[in-house]
């Protein structure tokens, strides 16, 4: 039985649609994670989810039980929000033990769910202050102790940690996932840092304009994006589109791609990823999706990439960040990204010797923006 | 984990059909309407209620007790001709007029010069402002000891030898009215002062030193700058002042008593007069109409603006 | 803006110097009433004569604070305001806790609970903020009449709740406006209810705009004198209605001290109000009628 599942929920605002039939489900004990640009609905559908906005039409059921009907109260779900929305009058002890207290639970039980918590999240030492007397970062850790003191049958969490600062925000992201690995809870959990999307979840929905365009697997969403939106929104740098032409001789596909002033490159199609749909696009513009790490420096000479491509694009920046180094390069009518090992020796305005990995490239209609192959 | 596009592939799945809310859900849906109702109710009866009614009083004849006769427009054509009501329409304008000018050049003066680091400012501020705690019944009677020619100002002024000092407006017929601009004037500058205050510290600090290195001059940057960020304030402080000058009744009871004769009554206590102690409902009740039509005039185009700058801001 | 280094020329200094005279001689053309009243009201008669505005009294007493709290003549009855300042308290009191509760009720629900129509409710009853009180005086002493509160104090704070709400709704729904939904939200998903959420999360964090809920009605009823004068019966009057008759009696030679002291005892709780918690004063005039 899924743990929540949400079933062509429509939600109008007026006369503008926030949400366009979304539907998913998830697992008990799956973390799923709402991510896309702001404005995609994501903090709308949550919203539906915890009740504390109505729908327009749809379901929602908790648990096998339809809730979309009920007030967030007896939804039994508990929420860590994006202000962590601490009780400004209460101490910490009093915020964490509110919602004990509201469902009538016995002081005893009350007081040892707050010594749990606190234990948990290492915040034993502030129970007895006000938010106001915390810092950022300790409030976020008591928004997350009042959500984890009930035991509800889902989790929701609201951009938790975008009010933190860099530093904290990788700790915390570390910490939510040990915890969720911990608890085996069930999260839904809105962001839009497509890196937390990609280390938290089990499971990610790609929201845009009140619909869920993908819903998968970090990896598959990342590697198997069905449209130019989620392969441009997940991943960092983002993935580069190269304006290419299809070709195709003797049953094989090749990309034809014109770089201004440089010879005119000839990338052959994996014959083991050909898709029908290719056919019809023989000839015609299609959009070369490759990610920077789809770029390696010819001297790497990796014994897979029996499918790679050498070329030899001009360099304009050079940007080492340390661990790895992004080159912008000339290819196509713009430039792209390639990420390549720290020791690569490139300049700027030279040329470098670099493969593509075109077993992992991915191509798209340029006017549906939709995958091809 | 399910994929999307395949909702209802399971059996037993029950199609999305319209909602029915949880009993608690629907309480509490209903509450905040059932809190609300009270306050909802007095406001439709007291407030909309009553100023239908003072209009239906207004077509009827009622004179000492209300009676449902109906005249028409006949009490309003009376004020029409009625020479008291012309004096208080137009003492309301000078009053008002003048009221309002002065307290927004001096409420606008003092913020400015209070507003240049001065020393003692929070003491100096609370100095201009008390008056406006004060009822105006207080205002009038201080008022009325101090302008009383015999023994006030005038009396002090021609005791430090300047012996054909007059000042003598309170039993003046002609010049009554400017007494209750003064003391008005007393009661709410400080107040526009506060208005003003606010406004010029909530003006972006950067703007002003900006103009500062591009090498304006104080008065330069005042005229220039500051006083057109100041717009919204003036907007409201003059509607403020308008409303306070319409509802004046209990500065002209205790200043003036509306005399000499007639000469120093405003709308509101032409009202009064006629309503409660004339015996003339019908007329009183004309004359609150035409007061309430006076407080419409001017605050509707502010409300529409007001709304404007929201919807655009 | 005056961080910016400023060049101390002579000039300046003359400038600087006028600054302070305006602002001192403005303060005296405010302060001047009250220190008139008040020098007045503790002066006998007999040093009450033309030219001594301003002197300081010889003998200074406090008969006439006695007076015009026991014995002068307010109309026809010589009990002095003391009654009617009584009055004004248990009039007050009862009008500005109601008025403010319900306020605060109306404020919380028209912006934690919107509904559809909620924001045309609001602008239903701020309007009540608006009508001169003119032209509802007439229907109301029937309306009191028919209730059978006429020229009772509980009629007077039944009007003064009832013109009060309007003010208070605004001020609180201003206030609660800016406290983040979430709250509630979080609130809500906790289990509270309604009530709960008003009483445990919203009315803690309340303080400020109570007080300047409390102060500002405080002011504006006990300074109220329109219905004061047109609801009220002579045992049941107002201070305000009382210090008007008081002065405007005229029997025997004017006691300008007596008016003054009575003056004074009708101005001291608000004055008191003022100094206090001018603060809260100012935010409240401020609120109750720069943002609609």
């Amino acid at each position: 039985m899924a743990a929540l599942e949400i079933r062509n929920v429509c939600k109008d605002f007026g006369s503008e649609q926030v949400l366009k039939d979304v539907s998913l489900a998830i697992d008990s004990g799956e973390f799923l994670i709402l991510v896309g640009p702001s404005g995609c609905g994501k903090s709308t559908l949550m919203n539906a989810i915890a009740g504390l906005e109505p729908v327009t039409s749809g379901e929602i059921r908790i648990a096998g039980e339809e809730v979309t009907w009920q007030t967030p109260a007896e939804r039994d779900i508990a929420m860590v929000f994006q202000s962590y929305a601490l009780y400004p009058s209460m101490t910490v002890r009093q915020n964490i033990s509110f919602g004990l207290e509201m469902r009538k639970v016995p002081k005893a039980e009350r007081e040892a769910a707050v010594e749990r918590v606190a234990d948990l999240l290492q915040i034993s030492h502030l129970l007895d202050r006000k938010p106001s007397q915390l810092s950022g970062g300790q409030r976020q850790r008591v928004a997350m102790g009042r959500a984890l003191a009930r035991e509800p049958k889902v989790y929701l969490f609201d951009e938790p940690l975008s009010n933190l600062d860099a530093k904290l925000r990788v700790d915390m992201r570390t910490e939510i996932k040990k915890l969720h690995q911990r608890l085996g809870t069930t999260i839904v959990y809105v962001t839009h840092d497509q890196i937390e999307a990609m280390t938290l979840a089990d499971c990610i929905a790609v929201m845009r304009d009140g619909r869920i365009l993908q819903l998968g697997s970090p990896d598959e969403v990342y590697n198997d994006p069905v449209d130019i939106f989620v392969a441009g929104f997940m991943g960092s740098p983002s993935m580069n589109f190269i304006a290419a032409t299809l070709e195709s001789e003797a049953g094989k596909y090749r990309l034809r791609v014109d770089t201004p002033g440089e010879e005119t490159l000839q990338l052959p199609w994996p014959n083991a990823r050909q898709t029908p749909a290719m056919a019809e696009r023989v000839g015609k513009p299609v959009i070369l999706g490759l990610r920077p790490e789809h770029f390696t420096e010819d001297d790497a000479r990796l014994s897979d990439y029996d499918e790679g491509v050498l070329l030899t694009p001009r360099i304009t920046v050079v940007e080492p960040t340390g661990a790895d180094i992004l080159l912008q390069l000339r290819l196509g009518e713009g430039e792209a990204t390639a990420r390549v090992g720290p020791k690569c020796r490139a300049t700027a305005g030279e040329r470098l010797a670099l493969r593509i990995d075109m077993a992992r490239a991915v191509l798209f209609d340029s006017e549906t923006e939709k995958r091809l192959a | 984990m399910k994929p999307a596009s395949t909702p209802a592939a399971r059996p037993g799945v029950i199609v999305p059909r319209a909602g029915r809310p949880s009993p608690a859900a629907r309480f509490q849906d209903w509450l905040p309407r059932l809190v609300l109702s009270p306050s909802i109710a007095i406001s439709l009866f007291f407030v909309y209620g009553f100023m239908l009614w003072t209009f239906i009083l207004s077509l009827t004849s009622s004179r000492m007790l209300p009676s449902y006769e109906f005249v028409g427009f006949a009490q309003y054509a009376r004020l029409m001709t009625s020479d008291r009501w012309w004096v208080a329409s137009t003492n309301l304008v000078v009053f008002g007029g003048l009221f309002v000018a002065i307290c927004l050049v001096l409420g606008l003066l003092l913020a400015i010069l209070l507003d240049q680091r001065i020393r003692q400012e929070g003491a100096l501020r609370t100095l201009y402002l008390y008056p406006m705690a004060l009822s105006f019944i207080v205002t009038g009677v201080v008022w009325k000891w101090l302008l009383n020619p015999g023994l006030g100002i005038q009396a002090m002024v021609r005791g430090w030898g300047f012996e054909n000092f007059r000042f003598d407006w309170l039993v003046d017929p002609d010049m009554a009215v400017y007494t209750l601009v003064i003391a008005a004037v007393w009661q709410a500058s400080g107040f526009v002062m506060a208005l003003f205050l606010a406004g010029l510290r909530g003006i972006d600090d950067s703007i002003l030193k900006a103009a500062q290195l591009d090498g304006a001059s104080l008065p330069r940057i005042y005229w220039r700058v500051v006083i057109p960020c100041l717009r919204p304030v003036v907007f409201s402080a003059v509607m403020i002042l308008s409303h306070i000058a319409i509802k004046s009744f209990d500065l002209v009871v205790a200043l003036t008593g509306g005399g000499p004769g007639y000469a120093s009554d405003l709308p509101a206590t032409f009202m009064y007069a006629h309503a409660f102690t004339r015996a003339q409902i019908g007329l009183g009740s004309a004359s609150a109409m035409l007061m309430l039509g006076g407080v419409l005039a001017i605050l509707v185009p502010y409300l529409y603006s007001e709304l404007r700058s929201r919807r655009h801001g | 803006m005056d961080n910016v280094i400023r060049r101390r020329t002579i000039g300046a200094r003359v400038a600087r110097f006028s600054l302070y005279a305006v602002l001192i001689l403005a303060a005296l053309f405010y302060l001047m009433p009250l220190v008139v009243m008040l020098i007045t009201s503790v002066k006998p008669l007999e040093e009450i004569t033309p030219g001594t505005l301003l002197s300081l009294p010889r003998e200074p007493t406090l008969a006439p604070w006695v007076k015009a709290w026991g014995e002068a003549c307010t109309g026809m009855r010589c009990e002095g305001v003391g009654g009617y300042f009584y009055n004004s308290i248990a009039i007050v009191v009862p009008a500005v806790l109601i008025s403010t509760a319900i306020g605060a009720l109306n404020g919380y629900a028209l912006t934690k609970w919107r509904f559809k129509g909620s924001e045309l409710v609001f602008a239903l009853m701020l309007f009540g903020c608006f009508i001169p009180f003119q032209v509802v005086l007439l229907p109301m002493a029937q309306t009191l009449g028919w209730l059978g509160l006429s020229s009772s104090r509980a009629g007077l704070i039944l009007v003064h709740v009832v013109f009060g709400i309007a003010f208070t709704t605004l001020f609180f729904r201003n206030f609660y406006v800016a406290v983040p939904t979430e709250l509630i939200s979080a609130a809500k998903l906790d289990g509270a209810g309604f009530f709960r959420i008003f009483w445990r999360i919203l009315l803690p964090v309340s303080a400020p705009i109570v007080v300047v809920s409390v102060i500002w009605q405080f002011t504006q009823i006990w300074n109220d004198f329109l219905f004061g004068v047109a609801f009220s019966a002579h045992d049941t009057q107002p201070v305000t209605v009382a210090l008007n008759n008081l002065v405007n009696t005229s029997t025997g030679a004017k006691e300008y001290n007596v008016d003054m002291a009575a003056a004074m005892i009708a101005a001291l709780p608000t004055l008191v109000v003022y100094v206090l918690a001018g603060k809260y004063f100012v935010r409240g005039l401020t609120a109750g009628s720069v943002k609609g």
